[in-house]
């Protein structure tokens, strides 16, 4: 019944389809509901499961293509397909939703409203990850926002209507740049070149046939690849968040009821990185391989800086969200670090920059386990003495030991602790920036220094010290059987990621190897402008 | 004697044989307003209620504009010039009819149901609004320069009275003193502007306008040229008369005060109905420049630049001046500025790509593209404005405001409501998976590429593309009242029946969805109809 082509479609749509049963429940039916909902996150993670058992190892191309015409005058296609980088990412994301919708049992209000948008939610992102038509996926990315918009909105924190619209402007600003990138590709492709490519008169929607397109370097001009990439980039930017587009992130997540914060840190920004790996780069590798050096100065100013706001923070929740900034500066550092050979434009040392990208594959994973494990654990705390001012605390080692015990091994996952999985993407970027620039390189290195200092501040000033010095203390209670399954389930990823990364590896490293090989001939297939430019970089 | 015997043979033969039978609709919805003040009259017929006979009148003339529609397509029926070439008889004119029509019922079942006009006032109120119905339906179907003021004036005589109907209260006297004097004005100039094109061709013909012109245009002959100069000034004025009936910035004034003082379904009405009718005609009018020398077509390029920087200047600053508004009322006749200056976008771009240089095969593709943005927008908007506007009235009857400080919270007491404001709020917006956001690509589109014919339509695609982001701000107000705001205490209670209304609401509202997800139908109808506007096949 479930082959790799339907498979993809029914974890796209099983969300909605609980979603909508779920119209059907009695209001007071708060119990039922909660556990209809989880079965629906159950169900998809599961169908992910089966995905991976129809993979074929060692092919890293596209498997499990589907083509059905949707809107046909537009060449636009239902077009879903998944390699070792979207598998990974969908495995990781239905994770994330089965472990955030067991911590949404104590959402209390509007509860058949909250678990109808998540699982709304959970459909635009899978549908993400599958869609190979640009078309679709801007559909499913624009989707993503209504739900969210509403889940911060309504079950945020004191500031939530503020932070709900941030995000919601960021998001679409940076999708109507999409918007118009899509259609300089669309008229882009309509040339009588591109026909040959796509078999069709009129523009494409299809993401590989643009790749192949961009490719062959002579239907894209190098004006069109460096516009496009410069909208593209800053679409994908903003979700991920990069340095000067991050600020809607530190809003979004503080004022975010905990297990939105941890989607949205689990599963939304990898989203972002998701974009640039699928579309931006194989769609404009002249554009790419221009602004390469751009790209790792941001991410490494993006690690840097979040290292440091996170370590200004007294609010916990919020430190754990510039946390997210510096992380995911690793993951634009590691895809971006591209050195080209000069004299033939070819890529020199590519064999560093696919390290560099498995390094960004698996930045985006482990943070994908750790971070939300963080801001669980901030949430745990948070549900009993309800603040989160990090000087307020202190002595739950002692009040809580379970529980710290569990923080503690998160916190470090986050922090890079060799053996956890934070630190396996950290060393392959670092080591694949020294390729591209030693300076780089050395700056990024001393992220993981100041990551270490502020996690091990806030470690001390929580958990350590003698007593618990701010408000209720008489509310510190154990952590319930529930948390502490929640709390076991992040762990355990942390734990064998950390010891056998191959987990990861095994799946994207052959499709990166086919995706650095293609970036590589395009760039060296598109004409260049004129050679002086190229020769001064 | 003889031949002028055998003229009037002719012309009655035409008329009787031809014209009529063509002309039906537009009868029925005569015999429909004679027979609701004859049933005034009449003791007997008195206690008939004006809206069944309004409604019945105007589900014949939906049906045989449907079937007039059906038999072009199929080709049974052919395109003519009617009444000795005062109308048009085309599959675009039959489009635009069938819609008015469609809207026409749509909008007497919603008097229906929010009980405006009470049983004393229907007869006035459903001939008032059949006939303002009607001056719409010769404005689409215009074929001649009289017929374009007489249409004008047909849908703006009865509109006045109808958004002063709401007796004994200030505000709607003034909207609708406001808005003859202003129509007065836009009228007056616009029948300047017409006398002056038809002094100088010496004929009221739309399709001769082009070729008369030609005549009387040298070659070469720039601004400073006195016919070139009066053609221009002409072109303008009639200009004016349509951006009044669009309410495009700078001849919005009226706008939001009329909208304001008219009860909402008057203003649903306004804002969708006579938007088509002027677009109709807008279109014709752009197209009657075809046909001439390469010094008229220039004229015509030139005016179509002017166009887009008036779109682009009425949709930023309905979308700004929307923001600071707190009566939805009037937020939304400021979001009908807006819109109206998306539609534009797509009449600048079809005069661009049809008067440019280098025409071509693929400009005239484009040109299509265009008339079918325009007419996914109108489709799409009449369901998301009247389903807005719809919502509205409904909520009046029962809190008596439209403030929308009033409709905090409101989401707790009618969801139904709510959600149908969502989907027409989110398709307003622009986001996928609504229809607004693909009759908005489609028009992007057409506009991004006149950009490769000039430099200035990137302003105008930039324009657009801001105000999408722009739209966002005052939109979600609406959202953010009803669904994050706590309904207070003792406010009053929204309670409604849902079987006739809910379900007229989601009737309503549900289309902006499936115009979203399944455009593929309506898309390829559209592009028929622009094909046989623009090339005859």
């Amino acid at each position: 019944m479930f082959t790799a082509e339907t498979l993809t479609s029914w974890i796209i749509f099983v969300p909605t389809i609980f979603a909508f049963f779920l119209v059907f429940f009695e209001k007071k039916a708060v119990e039922a509901m909660r556990v209809f909902a989880l079965a629906g996150t159950v169900v998809t993670f599961f169908l992910s499961l089966a995905l991976i058992g129809q993979f074929t190892a060692g092919d890293g191309g596209m498997q499990g293509l589907v083509k059905k015409e949707w809107i046909a005058s537009w060449n636009i296609n239902y077009q879903l397909g998944y390699d070792g980088i979207s598998l990974t990412l969908v495995v990781l994301s239905a994770f994330v939703f089965l472990v955030s919708m067991l911590a949404s049992w104590g959402i209390e209000k509007h509860v058949k409203g909250y678990l109808i948008l998540f699982l709304i939610l959970e459909t635009g992102v899978m549908g993400v990850f599958f869609a190979l038509d640009f078309f679709l996926f801007y559909v499913f990315w624009e989707v993503m926002l209504l739900p969210m918009y509403f889940l911060i909105g309504v079950w945020g924190g004191p500031r939530r209507e503020y932070a709900a619209i941030k995000f919601f402007l960021y998001t679409l600003a940076g999708g109507v740049l999409m918007l118009i990138a899509l259609l300089m590709y669309y008229f882009g492709s309509a040339t009588p070149e591109a026909m040959a490519i796509t078999g069709h008169s009129g523009g494409s929607f299809d993401l590989l046939k643009l790749a192949e397109m961009a490719q062959s370097g002579k239907i894209f001009s190098p004006g069109l690849q460096v516009a496009g990439f410069i909208l593209l980039f800053i679409g994908f930017a903003i979700k991920v968040p990069t340095f000067p587009f991050h600020t809607w992130l530190p809003d979004a997540h503080v004022e975010a009821p905990t297990p939105i914060s941890m989607i949205l840190a689990g599963v939304l920004l990898k989203l972002g990185g998701y974009g640039i790996i699928r579309i931006a780069f194989p769609l404009c590798p002249y554009g790419a391989q221009v602004g390469a050096y751009a790209l790792v100065a941001i991410g490494v100013i993006s690690i840097i800086y979040g290292a440091f706001a996170a370590l200004a923070q007294t609010d916990f929740k919020r430190m754990v969200a510039y946390s997210s900034v510096s992380h995911m500066g690793y993951v634009l550092l590691g895809i971006a670090v591209w050195k080209i050979s000069e004299v033939t434009g070819a890529a020199e040392g590519r064999d560093y920059w696919l390290m560099g990208m498995n390094g960004a594959m698996f930045q985006m994973i482990a943070h994908g386990v750790s971070s939300p494990g963080m801001f669980f654990m901030v949430g745990v705390i948070y549900d009993r003495v309800h603040h989160r001012d990090l000087n307020q605390f202190g002595g739950l080692s002692g009040l809580m030991p379970n529980y710290s015990g569990m923080a503690a091994v998160i916190f470090f996952a986050g922090l890079g602790l060799p053996g956890l999985c934070g630190f396996i993407g950290e060393v392959f970027v670092v080591l694949s920036a020294w390729n591209y620039s030693k300076t780089l390189a050395i700056v990024s290195a001393g992220g993981v220094i100041l990551t270490a200092g502020y996690i091990l501040w806030a470690l001390q000033r929580v958990y350590l010290g003698p007593v618990y010095k701010g408000p209720h203390p008489e509310a510190i209670t154990p952590m319930t059987s529930r948390e502490q399954a929640i709390g076991w389930l992040l762990i355990v990823p942390c734990l064998v990621l950390g010891v056998y990364p191959n987990f990861v590896f095994n799946y994207t490293n052959d499709s990166l190897t086919k995706l650095v090989e293609t970036l590589d001939s395009g760039y060296q297939n598109t004409p260049k402008p004129n050679t002086v430019q190229t020769t001064q970089k | 004697m003889n031949e002028i015997g055998l003229l009037v043979q002719r012309l009655l033969d035409e008329t009787t044989k031809t014209s009529v039978g063509l002309f039906v609709p537009e009868l029925v919805l005569s015999g429909t307003i004679v027979a609701m003040l004859l049933c005034r009259i009449l003791p007997l017929l008195w206690r008939v209620p004006a809206q069944w006979i309004a409604l019945l009148g105007a589900f014949t003339a939906f049906a045989w504009t449907l079937c007039q529609f059906d038999q072009l397509v199929g080709g049974t029926l052919q395109a003519k010039e009617i009444f000795t070439g005062l109308l048009m008889f085309d599959q675009f004119a039959t489009f635009f009819r069938m819609f008015l029509c469609l809207f026409l019922i749509l909008t007497i079942t919603l008097t229906v149901l929010s009980g405006i006009p009470d049983r004393e006032d229907g007869p006035d109120f459903y001939t008032l609004l059949l006939g303002a119905t009607l001056g719409m339906m010769i404005m689409a179907s215009a074929n001649h320069l009289l017929m374009v003021f007489l249409g004008v004036e047909m849908a703006s005589v009865p509109s006045y009275a109808m958004v002063g109907f709401l007796k004994g209260r200030k505000k709607s006297s003034e909207a609708a003193l406001k808005y003859v004097v202003y129509g007065a004005g836009a009228a007056g100039v616009m029948l300047y502007g017409i006398s002056l094109l038809a002094g100088l061709t010496g004929t009221g013909s739309l399709p001769e306008i082009g070729h008369r012109l030609s005549l009387i245009v040298s070659q070469g002959a720039g601004i400073g040229d006195p016919i070139v100069r009066t053609i221009v000034l002409a072109s303008l004025m009639v200009l004016v008369g349509l951006a009044f009936k669009l309410s495009v910035f700078p001849f919005h004034f009226w706008c939001p005060d009329v909208f304001e003082g008219a009860a909402a379904e008057v203003a649903g009405f306004l804002s969708v109905a006579s938007k088509a009718g002027a677009f109709a005609l807008l279109v014709r009018f752009g197209l009657a420049f075809s046909g001439g020398s390469a010094a008229v077509s220039e004229i015509a390029f030139a005016l179509g630049i002017g166009i887009g920087v008036l779109a682009a200047a009425a949709a930023t600053f309905g979308n700004l001046s929307a923001y600071g508004q707190t009566n939805i009322k009037r937020m939304l006749a400021y979001s009908t500025i807006a819109h109206a200056g998306y539609m534009l976008m797509a009449v600048s771009a079809l005069m661009v790509m049809k008067y440019s240089k280098h025409g071509g095969a693929e400009s005239t593709a484009v040109t299509l593209s265009c008339i079918e943005g325009l007419i996914y927008y109108l489709f799409v908007y009449l369901f998301m404005n009247l389903g807005a506007f719809a919502i509205v009235a409904l909520v009046r009857n029962q809190i008596f405001s439209e403030e929308i400080d009033d409709y905090n919270g409101l989401a707790t007491q009618c969801p139904l409501l709510c959600f149908c404001m969502a989907l027409c709020i989110f398709s307003l917006i622009g986001l996928p998976p609504m229809g607004g956001f693909f009759a908005k690509l489609v028009i992007f589109a057409s506009v991004f590429k006149a950009t490769s014919v000039h430099w200035a339509m990137w302003f105008v695609l930039g324009a657009g593309a801001i105000n999408t982001v722009f739209g966002l701000f005052y939109y979600i107000r609406i959202l953010k009242a009803m669904y994050l705001k706590p309904r207070p205490d003792g406010a009053r209670k929204v309670s409604y029946d849902l079987m006739p209304v809910g379900l007229f609401v989601l009737m309503i509202c549900l289309p902006t969805l499936g115009l979203g997800v399944l455009p593929a139908r309506f898309t390829e109808t559209f592009n028929n109809v622009a094909s046989v506007l623009l090339t005859g096949r």
